[in-house]
């Protein structure tokens, strides 16, 4: 028993001391590159998180690999302002404690720009640190209006709120009389988000919502009571502001109970047809509201899905898309800043801060720029487009 | 010099444990702060000072339940969640209190609610035994995560709503409320006043407090019930009563920490793998990897088990794969029989002083 | 009331899924004595298993359940060797569990770097669809399920009455020491127990995924959980018990999620197991033990 103790004992002081020297010596060979100005060695450190382990992972990767991408074809095409970029990347598991260790780490290897995180929790936590170190956040897929509360956070996404009303426009203009059923997931602030404002929405525009069920991300296996209730209530129309994964899962179970009701999604929704072996014949006539579409055909969305295949051997989603114009954005607001990696972390926020508004990405998330106004500040000014899936592949149906 | 050495060997086993304890946690309280105040500690060890406070505590409070009281629970994160959303919750309505005296009313607030979960629900529970007793702990921190998931809280003029439902069922006026509990959002702007120091003292008090309860008459009759609860019956031991108090005093703590958690980031939020059985399942493997009843090693266990994944941070996607096989592989180690008998043999202090392997107990 | 039944019949389908799972839960935990936190994941690799070979290589089904049947098994006996049997005679059961906990992970883990952390659809392996009684329509997995786990009751309950490794496995949850002086390879009959505990995990990982399809390295997690409550519902160690248990708990959540709260659904099945415990402290089948001085 002692010895085991002291083994634990020792293996304690050993780790501690393992930290702080890895911590030193981050910050020496941070130093070091600082110092090694003059040469060629000066890049842009920008670092991205997202949850890489557990639950979410599906969403983590995708941000991490799509600005993976962007980086390399950025360095590929002479960096920004002349300069490289290091890319690197942290677990945040979807948490918010292990977000800010990985914030933390990544500042330790240097993080100049830090665009994250991907999920909204971890994003809010993160964004109070942000903020002291006076350092530049781009969250690719944070929704929360929390997220970009700090004048220094800045969003790719849609935020939830707009997400929710917009749905409830678009189905009150085109459906007006659809009886509607909503299925959400009540354990993520992302999926509540949207659905409380479509519920005030909808009832603002006079929509004929019959039932609004929940399911957690515990109970997500089997999703047949809250299909039956929508199809006892007669709904016609369902609403599903979650993840294309889940979604997956109430397409297949509402067919096997014969129901066959119309069904409109977010832009959470898209990745469902890269689901790998989902029959996306049940996904036909889905609509979704979303800026991205994988089978686009336009130069841009086909190269990227293209690498984004080779490199990691599967279909980008909106999450891996939204990373990948995030990554643009830094650099075209480095451009405009012109400045160069020497700047403190600060000044390259002070600066950005500002170049943000300045700003236009023709990206893969369509036309954006940022709202400047003090209501908005920080979201993307873009528009979702509305999008119905057939023959498994979508289709506008915007007016 | 030589009178305290005198001392030192002349003071019983207990007390000197003790004193290496509190000792050892002192040194490193007073070299981690003097790093931080001289800004030599890289920023992901900074970060990771009041965790690490908050997992030993944790780690303490679930021990005097494990360890001492001989019951097994895997619902800790319950009591942790139900302290930090109400110390949280009582920060968000006050902010305008001086932060230090807010802070140290949230902690005991913290507390002292998780006191009283922790009360009302030892009372049926612990009746059962063994694994019964272990899947109804299990049970009640997943009925704590469910519920606080969907509990919406908000302010306005007209007073408090709550729903459990959803935001638009707490009937708030939409301009003037204030929500402060928002469902799966949870509490958003908690004043973020957890320090190492405030930390470190919220420790050493659960730890005077535990080791004094062990030490005591309480403490003693604690175990009786633990080693032998037939025997302490019939000695006249009150059972209930015993296991109660260790119960509620576990709960309080894991409160405290809970408070110190919810204190020291911007947003509290209780997803499945926060404060569900998960982390319960974490604390639970501090205490076992530290010995089951050993204070010292289940502070010392939380401190290693949390800064594994993290240090193993530069192997990226590797990083829980390694962590999973250094778990088990340290379990092997530790709790083996076999390997228990070959480090008897081959200690190093044997080695050393060419003494028999008996250890001086 | 068209309604209540339907909700009965999805209540029914979960719970058979339950019971499937729990069955091994309890198996394992009855002879072995111990909480393999792991289950949920050997069901998550059984069903990664049987995709692979069904879905991406385009293998017949039942070369799939063979395949995840094997491969299971071997990672059940595996698992219990390297991770579980050096600390059978650890000082305290509690040893056990946490490599238990030690070996979720690293399945859970292993499984993302394998497969991806992308969820994949798992296409039912059972060939026929619904069956129509009038309004009601019964999926076909929920029959197979029930049949399965039917079939699965009264084989373990021959095996282990009837054949002499099964008296083996009933004298080893008795009395372990005193199962080896009578000349039982204690060992012997624990890994047995682990190798048919998997083999089932790897059915029930099948089915799993046949009845809610989607697929991705956390999938067993929460089901091996409530399976775990089913069996103590249903009193741990008792296989019978574990069916009933599963079964129960199955319809109790559906219908609280139909009739309750969608949102907490999770609550009340919890509330019900505490108030069954309360009130027989060894669940629905389980046996009392008087403890001795």
């Amino acid at each position: 028993m002692k010895n085991a103790k002291r083994l634990l004992a020792l293996a304690a002081a050993g780790l501690m001391a393992v930290g702080m020297l890895a911590g030193c010596g981050g910050s020496s060979s941070s130093g070091a590159s600082a110092e090694g100005a003059s040469s060629d060695e000066l890049v842009w450190v920008i670092g991205c998180s997202g949850p890489l382990t557990g639950d979410a992972a599906a969403y983590g990767n995708d941000v991490v690999h799509g600005a993976e991408l962007a980086a390399k074809e950025i360095n590929e095409a002479g960096g920004i302002n002349g300069y490289q970029i290091k890319y690197i990347y942290g677990d945040d598991e979807h948490d918010t404690e292990k977000a800010i260790n990985a914030y933390n780490t990544m500042k330790d290897d240097g993080m100049q720009i830090f665009l994250g995180c991907t999920t909204t929790a971890p994003t809010v936590a993160v964004a109070a640190e942000t903020l002291n170190d006076n350092m530049f956040q781009l969250t690719p897929s944070g929704s929360a209006l929390d997220c970009i509360a700090n004048d220094n956070c800045f969003a790719v996404c849609f935020n939830d709120p707009q997400q929710g009303a917009k749905s409830a426009e678009y189905i009150s203009t085109h459906f007006p009389d659809a009886v509607i059923a909503t299925i959400y997931d009540s354990s993520t602030a992302y999926s509540a988000g949207i659905e409380a404002t479509f519920e005030a929405e909808a009832a603002n525009l006079g929509l004929k919502v019959v039932s609004t069920e929940a399911f957690t991300g515990d109970t997500k296996t089997d999703l047949s009571a809250q299909i039956q209730k929508a199809k006892d209530a007669g709904a016609d129309l369902v609403f599903l502001p979650i993840y294309y994964d889940t979604a997956a899962t109430i397409l297949t179970q509402a067919n096997n109970m014969g129901y066959a009701p119309a069904f409109f999604g977010c832009d959470g929704m898209d990745g469902i047809l890269g689901v790998e072996n989902f029959d996306t014949s049940l996904a036909e006539g889905l609509m979704l509201l979303t800026p991205f579409a994988a089978d686009a055909t336009d130069d841009l969305t086909v190269n990227f899905v293209k690498n984004f295949q080779e490199a990691y051997g599967k279909i980008p989603n909106q999450f891996g898309a939204d990373a990948y114009d995030g990554m643009y954005a830094i650099k075209a607001a480095l451009e405009d800043a012109k400045i160069t990696p020497e700047a403190s972390v600060s000044d390259i926020c002070e600066a950005l801060k500002t170049s943000m508004f300045n700003i236009t990405i023709e990206g893969l998330t369509g036309t954006v720029t940022w709202k400047a106004d003090a209501e908005n500040l920080g979201e993307p000014d873009k528009t979702p487009k509305a999008v119905r899936i057939e023959n498994g592949a979508y289709v506008s149906i915007e007016d | 010099m030589g009178r305290i050495k005198t001392y030192f060997s002349t003071m019983d086993r207990t007390s000197r444990d003790d004193f290496i304890t509190y000792g050892g946690l002192l040194v490193v309280f007073i070299v981690m702060q003097g790093l931080l105040s001289a800004g030599m500690l890289s920023n992901q060890m900074r970060g990771l000072l009041v965790p690490l406070c908050v997992y030993a505590i944790m780690a303490i409070a679930l021990n005097l339940v494990v360890g001492t009281l001989g019951e097994l629970s895997i619902g800790h994160a319950g009591f942790m969640c139900v302290g930090a959303f109400s110390s949280a919750f009582f920060s968000k309505i006050n902010p305008d209190m001086p932060d230090l005296p807010r802070f140290i009313i949230a902690i005991i607030i913290g507390g002292v609610v998780a006191g009283i979960f922790g009360f009302l629900i030892g009372i049926p529970v612990l009746r059962l035994n063994g694994d019964y007793l272990a899947i109804v702990t299990l049970a009640f921190g997943e009925i704590i995560k469910n519920i606080i998931n969907a509990l919406y809280v908000g302010v306005d003029e007209k007073g408090y709503h709550f729903s459990l439902s959803s935001v638009n069922d707490m009937g708030m006026d939409p301009l003037n409320g204030n929500i402060i509990i928002n469902g799966p959002q949870g509490v958003t702007g908690t004043p973020r006043s957890a320090t190492f120091a405030i930390s470190m003292v919220v420790l050493f008090i659960s730890l005077i407090v535990i080791l004094n309860l062990t030490h005591s008459r309480d403490g003693r009759a604690i175990m009786a019930v633990r080693d032998n609860y037939i025997a302490a019956e019939s000695v006249g031991i009150n059972i209930t009563r015993y296991k109660l108090t260790a119960f509620t005093i576990s709960a309080v703590i894991s409160g405290f920490a809970g408070a110190l958690y919810a204190h020291n980031l911007a947003t509290l939020v209780a997803t499945p793998a926060r404060f569900g059985y998960n982390m319960s399942i974490m604390f639970l493997v501090f205490v076992v990897l530290g010995g089951i009843g050993s204070t010292r090693g289940a502070i010392v266990a939380s401190v290693v088990l949390t800064l594994i994944p993290e240090l193993l941070r530069p192997i990226q996607s590797y990083r829980m794969l390694i962590y999973a096989i250094v778990l088990i592989v340290i379990m092997l180690v530790n709790w083996s029989p076999k390997s228990r008998a070959f480090m008897e043999t081959h200690s190093l202090k044997r080695f050393l002083f060419k003494k028999g392997g008996k250890e001086d107990k | 009331m068209v309604s209540f039944f339907t909700n009965l019949i999805n209540g029914l389908s979960l719970g058979s899924i339950y019971a499937i799972i729990a069955i091994g839960y309890t198996m394992v935990y009855g002879i072995a004595k111990m909480l393999n936190f792991a289950h949920g994941d050997i069901i998550m690799v059984g069903a990664f298993i049987a995709y692979t070979v069904i879905s991406t290589f385009k293998l017949p089904v039942w070369l799939g359940i063979v395949a995840a049947v094997i491969v299971c098994t071997c990672l059940g006996v595996a698992i219990e060797k390297i991770a579980y049997k050096p600390l059978r005679k650890a000082s305290s059961p509690l040893a056990v569990l946490i490599t238990a906990i030690g070996v979720s992970y690293f399945l859970q883990n292993s499984a993302l770097l394998i497969f991806g952390s992308d969820p994949k659809m798992f296409s039912s392996v059972v060939p026929f669809g619904n069956l129509t009684i009038g309004p009601l329509q019964i999926p076909g997995t929920t029959i197979v399920s029930i049949v399965v786990s039917l079939v699965l009751v009264g084989a373990l309950q021959l095996f282990i009455n009837k054949t002499k490794p099964g008296q083996a496995m009933l004298a080893c949850a008795q009395d372990r020491d005193a199962a080896s002086l009578m000349g039982i390879s204690v060992n012997g009959t624990i890994t047995l127990t682990f190798a048919i505990g998997s083999a089932m995990a790897a059915i029930a990982g099948v089915l799993l995924c046949s009845a809610y399809p989607t697929l991705s390295p956390t999938t067993g997690a929460m089901p091996g959980i409530k399976a775990f409550v089913a069996a103590v519902f249903g009193g741990i160690g008792s296989i019978p018990g574990a069916m009933i248990g599963g079964l129960l708990l199955g319809i109790i959540e559906i219908l609280s999620r139909s009739y309750i709260s969608s949102q907490l659904s999770d609550a009340i099945v919890f509330s019900v197991l505490i108030l069954v415990l309360l009130v027989r402290p060894t669940g629905i089948m389980g046996k009392v033990i008087q403890e001795k001085v």
